[in-house]
């Protein structure tokens, strides 16, 4: 406390009085209610709860007064100052919320507008669709294999019971490179993974090679000299046709939608013996009034690929026992079934490297 | 394969009332795969039929040709009853004969549309046609006559001419030669088609014994060729007419009708499989002789090809020298004309692996070779014979020659060791012993059980199925007749899989992380071509100069596998541009070929697993197939709009985009400049990682950007994938950092423009210490303020300790230390 002030005269010191402190407060909050906003408030703050304003001049003629009077005056002073805060305060949080809402309304902008600031890239939708078949697999157990691309013919054809006159071998027109007696080729199938699977791995194997290929087929709306397959080879001890159909039962329903089965066709293979054409039923119709399907051409089933059980003599070359183990293998096109997956009639878009194909499927497919 | 289905119902019964459709579905489930059934009249529609020519009168024309003014009967097929008048060329007919006739409203083959025209000064109200005209064949001498007791007039005309034959089109699998024939076709009628029954084998017949009065022959060569008949056919009319049945069913399989004694051997082919080589005997001189071709040797086939033979070609030879390419292809010198009246017959058996090679050799595919080289059935040489002499003479007027000559046996069906219950082993389905032997016997084979009940089965392939040599071979045979629709659908329980190895999900993470940077993917082919790498600008010492050469490439400009992504994506590049996508950003992984021109991958056996030292040397004879990642930016970087001005490709950007790759895999790259094409010469950065170079990114050259469509500062990066993901981070270990305050200090230093910024923020790490937080270059000035030649670079560094608040001064003198390293290692001096 304040000793006694030398200059005080008690005869100024009227704020004490009570109708005189409550016109202080009363003047006070008036202030307070009309500031209209912020820097008015802080104006009104200033002269009427700053160091120099009335009531805090008289809170400051407290001690002066004689002790009886002082408490009473305290507490009137005490409550006129509280409620000027208070006021202040009030008044201050709606100034405060009125300028943030004017100044939202100042900083609005057209969302409308373009925000394309960067490209967005995309991968390819062969690269999708031979991830997504892989991940099928995966999930079933399987393990990814792959081998180059210019591969061995030894590898590529006589491993996979192709001898050298197999009248089979002209049906895969393959690209030979110079010179010719190093043996060299484009790999026409991705079957040759399936070899060095076998020549690398001990059963039990479970793998599929998704991969590109190589024919010497003209270039046109549905043929490509570079195609993308995807194989799978199973080596197991008591693996026979009916694990053959469970898995590509599987693997059609979980690429072309639930209840999707396959059909088997006797086909012909040198490496595989039982050999089969695998048909997909038409996803689009499921051979429902197929007659008017575009997608399966009225067939209600789809050729998908070839498969079989894998031949002993492929398994004899390849070091595995065949007394002991039996396996399946199947191979698809993977841009065949991109093309009807995706209603692609002409696959030429695949590898024209416009990106406004590539950019239509993103990241995922 | 072609087959008239009227044809195979020769050959066997199905039950009546089954539908070509049932015949076809069951065939394609076991083996025999319907490709389309056509109708050889399907062009052909509107009113087609019987006419009789009430009158005819010859009108001589101005042109000189004289022309026949009909009247047709064609009973109510008009409308009215009243006959048709119609002008006619041909004059190949009289009044009384019956006609096929085509009435306004029809339609013939190639959309050709029949109305009444006037011509020749006379309203002709339809046509009377010839057996061209209807799609029938070349005949065009004249118009179809038909036999007095073909119809009425006014009938339909298409059963009687064949029209509405169903013609069913099989795809034939290799293993199936047999399947090439009538007789191999009727045979799976029979044993797929429900309640088939009576087949008639075409090559069952009695022929006349072999004795010493036919044409002689010495065959050299058994194993090539183990069996040749010849028989021979006298007194043959070239003229005679080949009979409309067999022009049909010949034209209907996809064969050309050429003369009877053609047409004969071709019809017995397709009847039997057993194909046939008719010579004009007069003009063989001397014994026939086969044996193989000796080198140099020469003929002229029957294509009018000049050929030098190899010796291991297969020839049929007589006194003049080579006569044949035997099982392919005959020679020109004793081929039958149309002056032919002997023929003498060959029905031979040739080795079919012979067969394939020569047919390879020369470029030969003819229907003779490919039924040779898939193997045909060796018992039916003489049937096949006889069968061709009794047409040439039912139909030529000839008399069969009484030589019969028969050089050689049938090579025996090997006996195979079949286990019982092997069907059910590799099918997964309950068929028993008794079923298995059931199928086999009912695809022709000889079953018997092995002594001792060992549960293995004797089984010897029919003669008509070589391809059936391993006991598995006979599994198929059993579980397609079984049928493939029964084998149950059962999932197998693979053991636990490890999932994608590290390096495919690497590849993939790099995938989406070049996405994620605003680059597209694309797939190109990697073919390539001299031209190419010189657009790219590359020197002739240049290594990516060595390619790997394709024997048979599709085009000859790229004629090579390349050993650079940079050449197909900048095409690419280029071609976007063109197609107005000006703003181009892609990507492009893919293995290049790199020789390593080590020698050839042998041939190994296959009756056992190489060696580990056999695999090793495969692997070493091949190219280097690294896995590259190229990209390409073209335009503009970020796109300008009301956000800011565009930002159009840069150097920067290409390096950046490998940075943001490497990073993705835990890695570094660091960047020092090189002159290599395509790129600009001042503006390529070689990238090493760990001092090891994975490739090279910048801005390409200016004349590259031209070849290529490409707009100036196109930027570009090619990088090996191998060597980054070999060095990818596997486990990344957690950072520690300093929770003190920071403290700030730029610094802006000046050098000579050859120092690389890269050396002056080496020099400012290594001299500012332990204490230094991050460095960033945050401006490069030229200009007056610094001189000519020299630049200024400024730097924020930051600095802080892990375990304290740094001292007053600490900073700045570690900021001095880092200057004072810079100015010792670069002649860097600080900028007042
Ligand atoms: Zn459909």
């Amino acid at each position: 406390m304040s000793g006694p002030n030398t200059d005080y005269d008690p005869v100024e010191v009227t704020p004490l009085k009570a109708d005189q402190v409550e016109a202080m407060r009363e003047a006070a909050l008036a202030a307070i209610a009309d500031a209209p906003d912020l820097d008015a408030l802080k104006q009104v703050r200033l002269d009427h709860a700053g160091d120099r304003s009335p009531i805090a001049l008289a809170n400051r003629e407290i001690g002066a007064l004689p002790p009886q009077a002082r408490k009473e005056a305290g507490q009137r002073i005490g409550q006129a100052r509280g409620a000027i805060n208070q006021a202040l305060a009030a008044r201050q949080s709606v100034l405060e919320a009125e300028h943030e809402e004017r100044m939202l309304v100042e900083e609005t902008v057209d969302v409308s507008l373009p925000t394309t600031r960067r490209r967005r890239g995309s991968r390819h939708p062969l690269t999708l669709q031979s991830e997504l078949i892989a991940d099928l697999f995966v999930a079933m157990g399987y393990e990814v294999a792959e081998g180059p691309v210019v591969e061995a013919e030894w590898l590529n054809f006589d491993a996979l019971n192709l001898g050298p006159d197999h009248p089979a071998r002209t049906m895969q027109d393959t690209f030979w490179t110079e010179p010719a007696e190093d043996h060299v080729v484009l790999r026409t199938q991705t079957s040759p993974v399936q070899a060095r699977t076998l020549l690398t791995r001990k059963p039990p194997i479970y793998v599929v090679c998704p991969g590109r290929v190589f024919r010497t087929d003209e270039y046109d709306a549905t043929h490509s000299p570079m195609f993308h397959q995807v194989e799978g080879l199973v080596v197991d001890e008591g693996i026979t046709m009916a694990h053959l159909k469970g898995t590509l039962d599987h693997f059609a329903s979980q690429l072309f939608g639930d209840g999707i089965s396959t059909r088997f066709r006797p086909s012909y293979f040198p490496f595989t013996e039982p050999s089969a054409e695998v048909d997909v039923l038409c996803f689009v119709c499921r051979n429902v009034d197929a007659e008017s399907c575009r997608t399966c051409r009225g067939e209600g089933w789809i050729e998908w690929g070839g498969c079989g059980v894998v031949n002993p003599r492929v398994l004899v070359a390849c070091g595995v026992d065949p007394e002991v183990y039996s396996g399946f293998a199947f191979g698809m096109g993977i841009d065949r079934s991109f093309m009807f997956r995706h209603d692609l009639e002409d696959l030429r878009p695949l590898f024209e490297g416009d990106v406004r194909f590539s950019s239509a499927f993103g990241t995922e497919i | 394969m072609k087959a008239p289905l009227s044809w195979i119902l020769d050959l066997v019964d199905v039950p009546a009332g089954t539908t070509t459709e049932e015949i076809t579905d069951r065939l394609t489930l076991t083996g025999l795969k319907l490709e389309a059934v056509v109708s050889p009249g399907r062009e052909i529609t509107g009113p087609l039929v019987i006419g009789r020519v009430l009158t005819m009168e010859p009108e001589p024309q101005k042109n000189g040709k004289t022309i026949n003014w009909c009247t047709v009967d064609v009973g109510d097929a008009n409308g009215t009853g009243e006959p048709q008048g119609i002008v006619c060329g041909a004059h190949n007919f009289a009044p009384g004969d019956l006609v096929v006739t085509v009435l306004p409203g029809g339609v013939l083959p190639g959309g050709f549309e029949i109305g009444a025209r006037k011509t020749y000064g006379h309203l002709s109200a339809g046509m009377i046609c010839s057996a061209r005209e209807l799609g029938l064949g070349e005949d065009h001498d004249g118009i179809i006559v038909l036999p007095p007791d073909a119809g009425e007039p006014g009938q339909d005309v298409r059963a009687v001419l064949g029209l509405d034959e169903e013609v069913i089109e099989f795809e034939v699998n290799p293993d199936r030669a047999y399947a090439l024939s009538l007789r191999g076709i009727a045979r799976e009628v029979l044993v797929s088609v429900e309640g088939a029954s009576g087949f008639r084998d075409p090559a069952l017949r009695e022929t006349p014994a072999a004795n010493d009065d036919g044409h002689p022959v010495v065959v050299e060569d058994s194993e090539g060729c183990p069996v040749f008949v010849a028989r021979r056919v006298d007194g043959f009319d070239p003229a005679a007419a080949t009979p409309d049945f067999m022009v049909q069913r010949i034209t209907a399989a996809g064969m050309r009708p050429i003369s009877l004694a053609v047409d004969v051997t071709n019809y017995v082919m397709l009847e039997t499989g057993r194909p046939i080589h008719g010579y004009d005997a007069d003009r063989l001189q001397g014994a026939i002789v086969v044996r193989r071709a000796r080198e140099g040797e020469k003929l002229t086939t029957l294509d009018g090809t000049a050929r030098t033979l190899d010796p291991g070609d297969l020839v049929v030879t007589d006194d003049s020298g080579i006569i044949g390419l035997g099982g392919v292809m005959g020679g020109e010198t004793t081929e039958i004309s149309g002056t032919t009246t002997s023929v003498l017959v060959e029905a031979a058996h040739w080795d079919a692996v012979s067969m394939f090679r020569t047919g390879r050799r020369h470029k030969i595919t003819s229907e003779a070779g490919k039924r040779n080289e898939r193997g045909v059935d060796p018992t039916i040489c003489e049937a096949a014979a006889d069968r061709v002499v009794e047409l040439l003479v039912e139909h030529g007027g000839g008399t069969a020659h009484p030589g019969v000559t028969v050089v050689g046996t049938p090579p025996a069906m090997p006996v195979v060791e079949v286990a019982g219950d092997l069907a059910a082993r590799v099918s997964g389905m309950p068929i028993t012993e008794e079923q298995s032997v059931a199928c086999l016997r009912a695809v022709g084979c000889e079953v018997s059980a092995a002594v001792g009940g060992s549960g293995t089965l004797s089984v010897t392939p029919p003669p008509w199925r070589p391809d059936l040599t391993d006991a598995q071979d006979f599994s198929e045979e059993v579980v397609r007749l079984v049928g493939y629709d029964k084998v149950p659908s059962v999932l197998p329980t693979p053991p636990s899989g490890r999932g994608l190895t590290r390096a495919q999900q690497l590849r993939r993470r790099i995938g989406r992380t070049l996405a994620g940077e605003g680059f597209v993917e694309v797939v190109t082919f990697p073919f390539v071509g001299e031209a190419d790498l010189d657009a790219l600008g590359l020197t002739a010492e240049d290594p990516r100069r060595d390619l790997l050469r394709l024997s048979n490439p599709l085009n000859a400009e790229a004629g090579f596998m390349t050993s650079t992504l940079l050449p197909g994506l900048l095409r690419t590049a280029g071609k976007n541009v063109g197609h107005g996508t000006t703003d181009v950003a892609i990507f492009e992984t893919g293995t290049v070929t790199l020789p390593r021109h080590a020698g050839p991958a042998a041939i190994l056996p296959v009756d056992r697993r190489p060696t580990e030292a056999e695999l090793e040397a495969l692997d070493a004879a091949l190219p280097a197939q690294p896995l590259h990642l190229a990209l390409v930016g073209a335009g503009d970087a970020v796109s300008g709009g009301w956000w800011a001005e565009a930002q159009p490709f840069s150097w920067a950007d290409a390096v950046e985009a490998v940075r943001a790759v490497a990073a993705s895999l835990g890695l570094e790259v660091s960047a020092s400049a090189v002159e290599l094409a395509p790129w600009h010469p001042g503006r390529c950065a070689e990238l090493t990682v760990d001092g090891e170079v994975i490739g090279h990114a910048g801005e390409v050259h200016p004349t590259v950007c031209q070849a290529f469509g490409l707009p100036k500062r196109t930027v570009a990066a090619e990088v090996d994938l191998d060597l980054l993901i070999a060095r990818a981070v596997h486990l990344r270990t957690a950072p520690t950092f300093s929770s003190y305050p920071v403290a700030k200090e730029d610094v802006a230093l000046v050098v000579d423009d050859t120092v690389p910024a890269a050396a002056v923020e080496a020099a400012l790490r290594e001299g500012a210490g332990a204490l230094l937080e991050s460095i960033r270059l945050f401006d490069v000035y030229t200009g007056d303020q610094v001189g000519e030649g020299r630049k200024s670079l400024a730097y924020a560094l930051r600095f802080r300790a892990l375990d304290r608040t740094l001292k007053e001064g600490e900073a700045a003198a570690a900021r001095d230390a880092a200057v004072a390293r810079a100015a010792e290692r670069t002649g860097a001096i600080q900028r007042a």
